[in-house]
């Protein structure tokens, strides 16, 4: 039961391409889990098929021990786990606080009602978490002004609003410059650490991963290669044959 | 600062809504016709601007509360009701006490608001699935089928329409009183909407705008908004149909569901005062009216061109409207601004 994500046996094709085959993987309740893999090997087919955007042809997902593979995107949304998007989503003709306002808990023990008021300890914990990612001094301007990494700082900052269980981050680094990574690894840990998210993060930084996560899988051609330690993956030499060209 | 000119827009608009029939009696029933308008743009805007669903079939609400005001009207105090009262094809003429008509007009008028809700909750069950031009022609779809359907329902009259009751007082009276019911309906619909707008619903609503997948995998449960805002559009159409369906004196298919002008220029005018924003449709609708009102007195003939002119001009380069244009070139007085001020440091302060 410390498994708060659990996929046993899961496939998923697109017409005849076999995008996931026979997946299992868990995440452990607390942790940072990683999952990496070549382009285009399935990682993000694999969350998509978590988080309810399209049925799978077979296997089974239990989030916090409630089979959920039949639910929706909503409804697993308000069961309490989010994921993130490699091409950032963000509402764009809105500001940030109405980005984060907006991204509030829609569970159904939330007080969040659809004629709530915008004022208040919605918006104090809103500035609160802009501040937290950096943005509290763009928190009036247009969201799609915003450049591209603040914009991602933005999308994860609205995941932390909603008060997830577990968030699955799609690629949270890419076109973030160097600096603004280690801030960004920072506050993943911190969130990770402070608000008890569960994380599960699809990263193609070696670096970044190897330092956040406590356990990794690696998938290639749509097939799980490896799990473990960091350490013990580094040194794994199917992983290292799968990254310098074996796919 | 923009309180203040909240302030002052509100007094001169009271103040013209107030003043604007006692100074210019002989414009009263066009100046109702403004608020009409008004109200139509501001509706339309809940789906159109704020929730990104062009809806072309809001112009059906309007026709179903007419009619339905139109047989509640007749019905409640003429006791073979409306279809012996149709068939008669007009020998027969119900005298009404004021006091039954005054009753029947603002039963009427509740009794369109209900049906038209009621039949927006039936259409959200499926037009919500199409998004975008679907969503457009979808609705469009509907207010022609509720126009043909009304055709041939013998009951209302078929294609002879119906002849509305009579208005007990004088002709200038009679101009007032519409006037006050369309300019009380139009204050009513823009004060809901403003305060459904300032709560979480108007964020939903335009989350569900900027993208609607995101709204979704967040976790919002996106189709109890649409239905909601357009719940709220249908019982002010359908109320503003019953008032329109009495001004006219006789409805028929053409008054009732009227898709090529109010159906379109109710769209014109939001797109001419900017979508999404609370004011841009107010001001597109008095724009529109004032230069339709003037074309037709002045212009006859042109009346068309001028009118396709000024959308052509504004489709071409004012795509966001007045109020959008105003926007994007004055920011600022939106408080759209980078604020350099510490979190933590204005926590202290206030």
């Amino acid at each position: 039961m410390n498994d708060i994500i659990k996929v046993t046996n899961v496939s998923k094709a697109y017409g005849g391409v076999k995008a996931n085959v026979d997946i299992s993987f868990k995440v452990k309740k607390g942790s940072i889990t990683g999952l990496i893999g070549p382009n285009g090997c399935g990682k993000t087919t694999l969350f998509n098929s978590i988080v309810g955007y399209h049925p799978i042809d077979g296997g089974s997902i239990e989030f916090d021990g409630k089979e959920i593979s039949h639910l929706r995107v909503g409804d697993i949304a308000r069961l309490g786990m989010l994921r993130t998007f490699q091409q950032t989503k963000i509402y764009t003709k809105m500001n940030c606080v109405d980005n984060m306002q907006i991204s509030v808990s829609h569970r159904r023990n939330s007080k969040n009602g659809i004629f709530a008021s915008r004022k208040g300890e919605i918006r104090e914990r809103a500035e609160d978490l802009l501040e937290f990612v950096g943005l509290y001094s763009k928190r009036n301007l247009i969201s799609g002004d915003l450049s591209f990494g603040q914009q991602k700082l933005l999308e994860f900052a609205m995941a932390l609003m909603n008060e997830p269980k577990v968030l699955l981050l799609d690629e949270p680094t890419a076109g973030i410059n160097p600096t603004l990574i280690n801030g960004l690894i920072d506050r993943l840990g911190r969130a990770n650490q402070e608000l008890g998210i569960t994380l599960c993060v699809i990263e193609h930084n070696m670096r970044v991963i190897m330092n956040l996560a406590s356990h990794i899988y690696c998938l290639s051609n749509g097939k799980m290669l490896a799990e473990g330690k960091p350490s013990e993956l580094q040194n794994d030499q199917r992983v290292i044959d799968a990254y310098l060209g074996g796919h | 600062m923009m309180r203040r000119s909240t302030f002052i827009t509100y007094a001169g608009l009271g103040l013209f809504g107030i003043l604007g029939p006692i100074l210019f009696p002989a414009y009263t029933l066009s100046i109702a016709y403004l608020w009409m308008m008004v109200l139509m743009a501001s509706t339309w805007d809940i789906l159109g601007g704020q929730m990104g669903y062009n809806s072309l079939g809001n112009i059906t609400f309007f026709g179903v509360g007419m009619y339905v005001s139109a047989i509640i009207q007749i019905s409640i105090f003429y006791e073979p009701g409306v279809g012996e009262y149709t068939s008669a094809m007009g020998a027969i003429k119900p005298e009404f006490t004021d006091q039954q008509y005054y009753w029947g007009i603002f039963l009427g008028i509740f009794g369109g608001a209900i049906a038209a809700l009621a039949l927006s909750l039936i259409f959200s069950t499926f037009m919500f699935g199409l998004r975008g031009p679907y969503f457009a022609i979808g609705s469009l779809g509907l207010a022609i089928a509720a126009a043909e359907i009304t055709v041939t329902i013998n009951y209302v009259g078929g294609a002879s329409g119906i002849s509305m009751p009579m208005f007990p007082g004088d002709i200038e009276f009679r101009s007032v009183f519409f006037y006050i019911l369309c300019f009380t309906l139009a204050v009513l619909s823009h004060f809901v909407i403003r305060g459904m707008l300032s709560t979480q619903f108007g964020l939903a609503i335009n989350a569900i705008r900027d993208d609607e997948d995101k709204a979704e995998a967040m976790g919002l449960p996106t189709l109890i908004y649409k239905q909601i805002g357009w719940a709220v559009t249908a019982v002010f159409m359908g109320a503003i149909g019953a008032v329109a369906g009495n001004m006219a004196g006789f409805i028929d298919k053409e008054v009732a569901y009227p898709v090529p002008t109010f159906g379109i220029f109710m769209v014109a005018m939001v797109l001419l005062g900017g979508k999404g924003t609370l004011w841009g449709p107010v001001l597109g609708a008095i724009i529109f009216h004032i230069v339709k009102e003037t074309t037709w007195t002045y212009l006859l003939g042109w009346q068309w061109v001028t009118l396709g002119l000024i959308l052509i001009i504004n489709i071409v380069y004012f795509q966001q409207g007045i109020m959008g244009w105003l926007q994007s070139k004055y920011p600022e007085m939106f408080g759209i601004v980078v604020d350099q001020s510490n979190i933590n440091q204005e926590k202290k302060e206030s």
